[in-house]
């Protein structure tokens, strides 16, 4: 606890640190210059919010549905005490009308304090975004204790492989979207400092974007773990790809099971994954990597963003909360072509990607099968989810297989 | 960008960007100290150093030719940042110094010949080029109501035109599917840019937004709205007569600029870097006069390269910049924007293109072309 005092008074950013109501890390009583932060630094402008206002006629994202002039109006002289403004917030959203197949967030964090300065804004998208989660009366559950699971093992004739990812942000540093280079590269420092304590099957290595050689390049391709410089717009408009590849790099343990990509869409993507069907054990090892990191990085002064609010605090409003996407790669050939498909996973709260993940198209019947929802779950309750969820869609599948017929799920119970 | 600059946190070798595999103009001249000198700096709009730079880092190298790799974000920006422009201006613009001055001449009359280009050999003549328009932002820096606010004086400043210049302006984000169609047809369509050299730079933020063509009703004048500059002035027909082509350019520009000067936002200019435009290459006259021309012959010989160094000119692809020439038809146009007026500029083109139609009718009849090499102009 005296080291994270330590760590904020004499971080380099001194004002406007967001009041700390973190997990038993600082005491609630830390209040530091909260009004000035919801207040929010003033920008500069030279015309009037109404000759600012995008054009969002023919936009269809949660960004889009929820600016209006007066919300406009109120939040565009504002700034974060990092100098991040609204417009900056937007343009993500502005740039990109609609996705064809899924309605996008359109807005960003450039830091911890965007949550707050533009809350009348975010809260709404948040909303939207997360069925119904309110962060202004509700709290989100953070569970990290994999031995809850139950069931956690599935059939292996269907499930090819298991993986659960998440994302965390280091508190004090600006997010993607905003952070300058030796913001990233600090960031880079701090993570990979605390990877090099990890020990036992959590063993392993960074490399470096910038200075990996081309065969561990190719190394790197074949286990599917590089990942790429964003082409996406929906991040490229949001700033994410500045200075590529500086200060970016994935670390990996020797057992190629605990993956780590440090300053992509967020400061840090956390995976835990294996062949086959042992998803307590991808959890299992997915919570304890995490809380040893957690660990690490707090013995040199520093935490992750979270809020008793919005839980795990990253770039993207989507992924608050838990951050937490869980799922495998399973082969429902006859399943995946009854028409009662959709509405079975609706009903379980999953949704189904292809095997190359978001915007891919299944192939040969096998699907990505992941939990829907981030916030207002917890880890431990969303896990869950996913097992019980593909224990079902097996279950149908192997009736289809015997000719019998089956049920759709009573859907799961949303909070309001 | 606001008042509280977060970059001043971390020391200038923190922030220093990683520039060793870099091939540009800014990557060759930005050291660490002009680094430090420039980093808490801004312009009176907030344009900041990692903002001019911020395209060279994100784009170590262009495979063809060597990119500018910084942009300005308004007319001061080349006052603010003057220790990297300058040096840069002058690796760019063949060793122009900070002390020279530019001409500027718009007189259509001094130039020499050019209305008779074989037009069996040249296709089409075009000449283009850029203007800012005082007291705004430029395209990396604009907001959306700087960028309206640029796209209504100019559609008032063109729709006003009369004569050979009556025309009309055609938004992006509302033209029909129809007058999309006929845009494309034309030829006159500018897209979303998707260059990252662009990109990297923002001056696609907000798009469709304030953007726009004007042309006129005979298709001869065109002028783009808030592309990669305010404004993109383009004079051009079918043929061989850049004469008529240079004269339309240079009576529209002038009335353009007295329309513009009447609401008190001249164009942007200096006697130093002349005209003042976003990318650094387009300073001075931000001309580029060139031709569409058949020289299947003369573009496979050996000395083709050497022939356009001597004459000061460049070869692109018939689909502009970073494109292949087809069927032996190139875009040939001046290589020069800064340290030589217009007319002159466009007297090269004439000159020389006029001379390499010549070689290449020397070479369909199987002769030599040596002795009609040019010394270095």
């Amino acid at each position: 606890m005296a080291s994270s005092f330590t760590r904020l008074f004499s971080s380099k950013r001194n004002v406007g640190i967001l009041s700390l109501v973190g997990a038993g890390s600082v005491t609630a009583g830390f209040l530091l210059h909260r009004d000035h932060v919801t207040a929010g630094a003033p920008v500069r402008r030279m015309y009037p919010a109404s000759a600012e206002f995008p054009d969002l006629r023919k936009h269809n994202n949660c960004m889009a549905s929820h600016l209006t002039p007066a919300v406009y109006a109120k939040l565009c002289d504002r700034a974060t005490p990092n100098g991040y403004t609204l417009d900056q917030a937007i343009q993500t959203g502005v740039d990109n009308p609609g996705h064809p197949f899924i309605k996008t967030v359109g807005m960003v964090a450039g830091d911890e304090e965007s949550y707050e300065v533009f809350a009348e804004l975010l809260n709404p998208v948040i909303k939207e975004r997360h069925n119904g989660y309110d962060p202004t009366t509700m709290k989100h559950p953070t569970d990290l204790d994999a031995s809850k699971i139950q069931s956690g093992q599935f059939d292996e004739r269907y499930v090819l492989s298991s993986r659960v990812r998440t994302g965390r942000s280091i508190r004090g540093l600006s997010l993607p979207p905003a952070c300058t280079r030796a913001e990233r590269r600090e960031v880079e420092r701090v993570v990979v400092d605390a990877l090099a304590g990890l020990k036992a099957d959590l063993t392993g290595k960074y490399y470096s974007l910038t200075l990996m050689t081309e065969k561990e390049q190719q190394q790197l391709i074949d286990d599917h773990f590089l990942f790429d410089k964003p082409v996406s717009p929906l991040l490229t408009c949001a700033g994410m790809a500045r200075d590529w590849p500086d200060a970016r790099g994935i670390w990996h343990n020797n057992e190629k099971t605990f993956l780590v990509w440090i300053n992509e869409e967020d400061h840090t993507r956390v995976i835990s994954m294996e062949k086959g069907g042992n998803m307590k054990r991808v959890f299992e090892r997915f919570c304890r990597g995490l809380k040893e990191v957690e660990r690490l990085i707090q013995e040199k002064g520093w935490e992750f963003m979270w809020s008793e609010s919005l839980g795990y605090i990253l770039t993207c409003p989507s992924n608050l909360g838990t951050g937490l996407r869980a799922g495998v790669h399973v082969k429902l050939p006859l399943l995946s072509k009854d028409p009662r498909f959709s509405k079975i996973l609706d009903n379980l709260r999953l949704q189904k990607r292809g095997t190359g993940g978001v915007d891919t198209a299944a192939v040969g019947g096998t699907f990505d099968i992941s939990n829907l929802d981030r916030l207002g779950h917890s880890e431990v309750q969303l896990v869950q989810t996913v097992v019980d969820g593909v224990n079902y869609l097996i279950e149908c599948e192997k009736r289809l297989e015997r000719g019998q017929d089956i049920k759709v799920p009573p859907p799961i119970r949303q909070f309001k | 960008m606001t008042e509280t600059c977060q970059y001043l946190n971390f020391k200038t070798e923190e922030e220093f960007p990683d520039l060793s595999k870099h091939n540009n103009h800014m990557a060759k001249v930005l050291t660490k100290e002009i680094y430090g000198k420039l980093r808490d700096k801004q312009t009176p709009s907030g344009f900041t150093l990692d903002d001019v730079i911020q395209t060279g880092v994100d784009n170590p190298g262009h495979p063809f030719i060597m990119t500018v790799g910084c942009v300005a974000g308004d007319e001061e920006s080349y006052e603010v940042f003057k220790e990297l422009f300058d040096p840069i201006i002058s690796d760019r613009h063949g060793g122009y110094k900070p002390t020279d001055k530019h001409k500027t001449d718009l007189n259509f009359e001094n130039l020499k010949g050019g209305d008779d280009l074989d037009p069996n050999y040249v296709l089409s003549s075009r000449v283009r080029t850029g203007r800012s328009v005082k007291g705004y932002t430029l395209p990396p820096h604009t907001s959306r109501g700087e960028r309206r606010a640029i796209e209504k004086l100019s559609v008032e400043a063109l729709t006003s035109l009369d004569g050979e210049f009556k025309g009309k302006y055609y938004p992006l984000k509302s033209m029909t599917d129809a007058e999309q169609e006929q845009l494309i047809s034309d030829h006159f369509l500018f897209d979303k840019p998707v260059s990252p050299l662009l990109t990297c730079a923002g001056m696609a933020r907000d798009w469709p937004d304030a953007r726009g063509i004007w042309h006129n009703d005979n298709k001869t004048f065109l002028v783009w709205v808030n592309e990669e500059d305010h404004l993109r002035v383009i004079s051009m027909q079918k043929g061989g007569n850049m004469r008529e082509v240079f004269r339309r350019f240079c009576v529209g520009l002038q009335k353009i600029e007295e329309i513009f000067k009447k609401h008190n936002h001249g164009f942007m200019w200096n006697e130093h870097i002349g005209y003042v435009l976003t990318c650094p290459s387009n300073l001075g006259t931000g001309l580029r006069g060139g031709v569409h021309v058949k020289l299947p012959k003369l573009s496979t010989h050996a000395k083709f390269e050497e022939i356009l160094t001597r004459l000061r000119l460049q070869k692109r692809g018939t689909g502009g910049v970073d494109t292949a020439s087809v069927g032996g038809v190139f875009d040939i146009s001046n290589a020069d924007r800064l340290g030589s007026s217009e007319v002159q500029q466009v007297q090269l083109v004439v000159d020389g293109v006029k001379l390499m139609v010549e070689m290449e009718k020397k070479l369909e009849k199987g002769e030599a072309i040596d002795s009609m090499i040019p010394a270095q102009k």
